[in-house]
């Protein structure tokens, strides 16, 4: 069977385990262990520990009846891991042509439509054949070797920002989306526990198991040489500041003066709550608008904007991501950053944001703006988009 | 003149200082603002499932402080309360098994220190010199004391029998984060020297680390140190997750890939003098460090080379090296304006000498991103600054 893998039988020969390991821990488990409590009945974990069920070995390798019986609910809720031979595989099914709207919804704010990728978010599709280039194009269509780790990955992980919402129909859409993206296979094919291992990944033969045991170790466990160990003086063939991406350096060539001056920025922007509580006296005229707000809603809000903070960006240097920075957002124009691509209906809106109308659209994004590109399902509660608004309210334009 | 530093009464000489407490718990004095982590905003997409890299160049000793230790997140940095905080083993096990925080910390203790490295530290130099500073080519990497309780001992509690035959088993562990980052762990591995731990350099792990309770897995790749950990579950097989398929794996030239790659080879770099810690003061002695590790255990040597590596000579090592962590060492000499082509390398107790860059490329091309562990070169100038470089 494919999908069981054996260890690797080098693993000695990488020199990073004991070679004991094993043979002590079978030579320590006891020869005739107490009946353990079933956990499948739930007795015992109505009981609390399960101590009583495990004799007093002594010595190592012992039982300590420290911990309680996993409840199979438990056990439902977390293991949900999908391994290469559908193991695990909830019930259910998708196909690509209902993917596709899921996609949008869900995935395409930074996979793009088609799952070519926006910004740095990684691509999903193409690259077909590029392994072997110069700049290979790694997607799940190019790359990866198993469909499970596709499902595996957006049903425990994905979206960003919002995790294990999707349902199993959902997950098998968008996954079959993202087959049918890389044109493994057509829109109509309903992927399901049954299908599932029908469908041939591109690249499944594409992996060895680590060989430099064989390929590296064997030539560079050697005696180094000390003397003259080049045929000649060695030159520089290359400088990293001819690329020049390495990033400028805050704080390091500047005087003390500036560095004791930072706090004070750093509290008007995020600690607006300790500032007005121990320095009212000392805040800047700038700064008394900001300290109106209620220090323990911004708190609250900066919660909140974890949320958020996947596609945007505020306060000092905030850029544009997926979605647009937020600085002074309450009271701008609607659709109104430059450089940043609004959806049709967001850039002909028109008006400015009040906090009415962000309040309306935080509760319902995609009801209250048609057409918005904003992939967030909305906060279900008021109170936190009061929190929010004030967080946000808490950064200058 | 006479100093006036030493001649004149100085404010610190007669007024007075901050009286305890002031800071309940500390940080560096303001004078060492410039010694903290920083990220490279080009590399990824967002800050939240990102990389930043630990200040080695201005660090000495081997034990990294938390506060400067490098952060790898997928999701970011969650906050889970030790109250919250739940670990179930179930699988292949006895009886599934469920702790609490205060369960871990009633199982006999261990104590150890160790590397961590990110697979991907020194990815970006395959091309060619990119960053310039040791701390954006080498600062994946931190080395902590850590206390847990082995992995063993937690599979033993749960029970092994129903496992059957050990030698081809595998234990699966997950984070709490919503990156539910997993990885699939060979179990001679498991059993032999993973620690779960919730201690780290005498206080509790940080927040980015993986507060309360992190896999330590030693000498193998910082992907598999799953943070928040809460899941351990024995199977019969790898489950060829997200991150030991499309990522972690290393293409080579030929368009294969090498997946598994778990252990970290032996691995040096020269801290200091090097682009972010230039020479100031002038000639005469001066002091060459790095840092030296292994994923196949002990530092038993480290060379330094001023001349691209034409000649080398062997450099002193602050202490025996230990297992699978951080060496320090120290090369004592003089400079008088000359240029350097300085290099470092390590040997392990396997006898591993750190290669070239050259002969990595020679095996493996330039596109498989992990596992770089080549010898690095510092270009001293006659001013004392340096730069990333490659020499022939």
């Amino acid at each position: 069977d494919r999908n069981i893998a054996k260890v690797p039988a080098d693993l000695q020969k990488l020199g990073a385990l004991s070679p004991n390991a094993l043979a002590a821990l079978e030579a320590e488990k006891a020869p005739a262990k107490a009946e353990v409590a079933d956990a499948t009945t739930g007795d015992a974990a109505r009981g609390g520990l399960v101590a009583a069920a495990y004799a007093d070995e002594g010595g190592a390798g012992k039982n300590f009846g420290l911990g309680r019986v996993a409840m199979p609910e438990e056990i439902a809720a977390w293991d949900v891991d999908v391994r290469p031979d559908g193991t695990g595989l909830p019930d259910g099914s998708g196909n690509a042509f209902d993917g596709e709207e899921i996609f949008e919804e869900n995935c395409a704010s930074c996979h793009g439509s088609f799952a070519e990728g926006v910004d740095n978010w990684p691509k999903l599709a193409g690259g077909d054949g590029s392994l072997a280039d110069e700049d290979p194009l790694k997607t799940v269509g190019s790359y990866w070797p198993y469909l499970s780790t596709v499902f595996d990955y957006v049903n425990r992980s994905m979206p960003f920002g919002n995790a294990q919402s999707l349902s199993a129909d959902e997950v098998y859409a968008i996954t079959a989306y993202i087959l049918y993206s890389n044109d493994i296979i057509d829109d109509e094919f309903e992927l399901s526990k049954e299908t599932f291992l029908d469908v041939e990944m591109p690249n499944a033969g594409g992996f060895i198991v680590d060989d430099r045991a064989e390929t590296e170790y064997t030539i560079w466990r050697t005696e180094p040489c000390m003397e003259n160990c080049k045929d000649a003086q060695p030159e520089i063939t290359m400088r990293a500041t001819v690329l020049d991406v390495t990033p400028e350096e805050e704080g390091m060539e500047e005087d003390h003066a500036a560095a004791e001056a930072a706090p004070a920025q750093e509290a008007a922007a995020v600690e607006v709550a300790a500032a007005a509580e121990e320095a009212p006296a000392e805040e800047a005229p700038a700064e008394v608008a900001v300290a109106a707000l209620d220090p323990a809603m911004v708190k609250a809000g900066e919660k909140v904007f974890k949320k958020c903070k996947a596609c945007h960006q505020v306060g000092e240097g905030a850029k544009n991501r997926s979605g647009p920075h937020l600085n002074g957002v309450v009271g701008r124009a609607i659709g109104s950053i430059d450089g940043f691509k609004y959806s049709g209906t967001m850039a002909d809106m028109g008006g400015e944001w009040t906090e009415e109308k962000l309040a309306e659209f935080l509760a319902d994004p995609r009801g209250s703006v048609k057409g918005t590109r904003m992939a967030f399902a909305g906060l279900k509660k008021s109170d936190d988009i009061a929190a929010v608004t004030a967080y946000l309210k808490s950064f200058d334009p | 003149g006479p100093d006036p530093l030493i001649t004149e009464v100085q404010g610190w000489a007669s007024g007075l200082g901050d009286g305890v407490d002031a800071t309940p718990y500390g940080l560096p004095i303001e004078y060492e603002a410039d010694v903290v982590r920083r990220n490279v905003e080009w590399l990824t997409a967002d800050t939240i499932s990102s990389i930043n890299f630990t200040p080695i160049h201005a660090l000495d000793g081997t034990i990294t402080p938390q506060g400067c230790a490098f952060e790898r997140h997928h999701s970011g940095a969650i906050e889970l309360r030790k109250e919250d905080y739940r670990l179930m083993i179930n699988g292949l096990v006895d009886t599934p098994l469920v702790f609490s925080y205060a369960d871990l910390e009633r199982f006999p203790r261990e104590q150890h220190v160790y590397f961590c490295e990110c697979a991907a530290n020194t990815g970006m130099e395959w091309a060619g010199s990119q960053l310039n500073g040791a701390q954006f080519t080498h600062g994946m990497i931190h080395n902590m004391e850590y206390t847990g309780v082995s992995l063993r001992t937690l599979l033993t509690e749960a029970g092994l029998d129903a496992a059957g035959d050990l030698k081809d088993k595998w234990v699966y562990v997950e984070g709490a984060d919503a990156s539910s980052n997993g990885r699939s762990i060979p179990m001679e591995k498991a059993l032999d020297d993973c620690l779960v731990a919730f201690k780290a350099n005498g206080e509790a792990l940080r927040m980015e680390h993986g507060y309360p309770v992190r896999l330590v897995v030693p000498g193998w790749e910082g992907n598999m140190w799953v943070k928040w950990l809460r899941r351990i579950e024995v199977m019969d097989g790898p489950v060829e997750s997200r991150e030991e398929t499309s990522k972690y794996t290393d293409t080579l030239e030929d368009g294969t890939s090498r997946k598994w790659t778990w252990v970290m080879d032996a691995k040096s770099v020269v801290t200091s003098p090097s682009p972010q810690s230039p020479i100031k003061h002038g000639h005469g002695p001066v002091v060459i460090t790095g840092l030296a590790w292994s994923g196949h255990g002990k530092i038993t040597r480290v060379d330094v080379s001023k001349d691209g590596g034409m000649t080398w000579e062997t450099a002193r090592l602050a202490k025996d090296g230990e297992n699978k962590a951080l060496t320090r060492f120290y090369l004592d000499t003089e400079w008088n304006g000359e240029d350097w082509l300085l290099q470092s390398r390590a040997m392990d107790e396997t006898g591993y000498v750190q290669p070239t860059k050259e002969q990595l490329r020679e095996v493996r091309g330039l596109n498989s991103i992990y596992h770089n562990n080549c010898i690095q070169t510092w270009h001293v100038k006659p001013n004392g600054e340096a730069e990333n470089v490659e020499v022939s």
